[in-house]
């Protein structure tokens, strides 16, 4: 029987859908089968993040009110044989599907893989509701700022009030030098105000704008420090303990230089 | 360079300071559930039942979540004028 893991966070543009595809790809990296599932319906996106945008032809919508079968619905990723996608509709609107139809999609699919890994849209209307529906646990995402916290704490509260206790956190997007220079909310701190358990922290990566640029999860990409960092969240997701990547930049004598002078 | 002269001339806290605690604050109002008008209310509230035993100035009571100590705490802080005579019977 396979597990569901819905990827949410309340706030927009905190990197849900990247956090999402970068999580089912390690997965499947390392020999899992695995379904990826968009439910922002409207407004999908994790086609594109995975590089698999040519070869929709069903969607979760046509799934739900069965134009397709389960199986036609499924994406074959171009890099790995068992890892699958399920598009969001984007045509429709987000009442186009309902928890017991979501519900529904997941029982048969956990029947099917060993993960199902669910993208949930921001917001705490209709869609988060789809998307925590057939979930048994919870991974949520934040950055270290005063917003996406605060969205962050209610999303755990909705969580926990639908059953869903004890999610996880990601927290996306540290830079190192800006919370070493006081500047930016630390790992500890946002652990400190939210209450919740860690599953990793991603580093602020160029990597990631040229990776969803090619359409590549970085978590494939060995040089990139943020796709270390998902190597190390996927080998947790699966049991294994991964200590914490040491996440400070390695400087360039370049970047030394720059500091000497600007004095800093 | 302007963090570095606020923290050498003993200037303003560390900016990741004032997120965290402005952070703490809406939190504790978020999962209260507590809007600005309920605050109220629960102030109004407040006013009639104390000054059934004290004499206070209305304006000057002054009701606000606040944390410490790792506790979430309601204040309520009323300057007294005058304890009433016949309270109590």
């Amino acid at each position: 029987m396979g597990e569901v893991i819905v990827v949410t966070s309340g706030k927009g543009g905190v990197g849900k859908t990247t956090t999402a595809a970068n999580i089912g790809t390690g997965l499947a990296a390392q020999g899992k089968k695995v379904v990826l599932m968009d439910t922002d319906i409207g407004l999908r996106n994790l086609d594109v993040v995975m590089g698999l945008e040519n070869r929709i032809v069903y969607d979760i919508v046509d799934i739900a009110n069965g134009n397709c079968k389960l199986k036609q619905g499924m994406i074959k990723d171009k890099r790995f044989p068992e890892l699958y996608l399920i598009p969001a509709a984007q045509t429709k609107d987000k009442n186009a599907v309902n928890e017991e139809q979501v519900r529904a999609i997941c029982e048969e699919l956990r029947q099917e893989v060993d993960y199902v890994i669910v993208d949930c849209p921001a917001g705490i209307e209709q869609g988060f509701k789809n998307a925590i529906a057939g979930a048994d646990r919870a991974i949520v995402v934040t950055n270290p700022e005063v917003s996406a916290v605060r969205d962050a704490d209610r999303i755990i509260g909705m969580l926990e009030a639908n059953g869903l206790g004890n999610p996880v956190l990601v927290l996306n997007r540290v830079r190192p030098n800006m919370v070493k220079q006081g500047d930016m909310m630390s790992v500890e701190d946002i652990l400190e105000i939210l209450a919740i358990k860690l599953l990793g922290v991603i580093p602020d990566d160029d990597n990631i704008v040229i990776s969803t640029n090619r359409g590549e999860p970085t978590v494939l990409d060995q040089q990139s420090r943020s796709g270390q960092a998902y190597r190390n969240i996927v080998k947790r997701i699966m049991g294994e303990e991964v200590p914490l990547m040491n996440l400070d930049e390695q400087e360039g004598f370049f970047t030394r230089l720059m500091k000497l002078f600007k004095g800093n | 360079m302007a963090g570095f002269l606020d923290k050498l001339f003993g200037g303003s806290k560390n900016s990741k300071d004032v997120a965290k605690d402005r952070l703490k604050l809406v939190l504790i109002h978020d999962r209260a559930s507590l809007s600005p008008t309920m605050m109220e209310n629960l102030r109004k509230d407040l006013v009639q039942v104390i000054s059934k035993y004290l004499d206070f100035d209305e304006n000057a009571l002054d009701v606000q979540m606040a944390e410490q100590d790792n506790m979430t705490m309601l204040e309520v802080n009323i300057p007294v004028a005058n304890v009433k005579r016949n309270s109590g019977m």
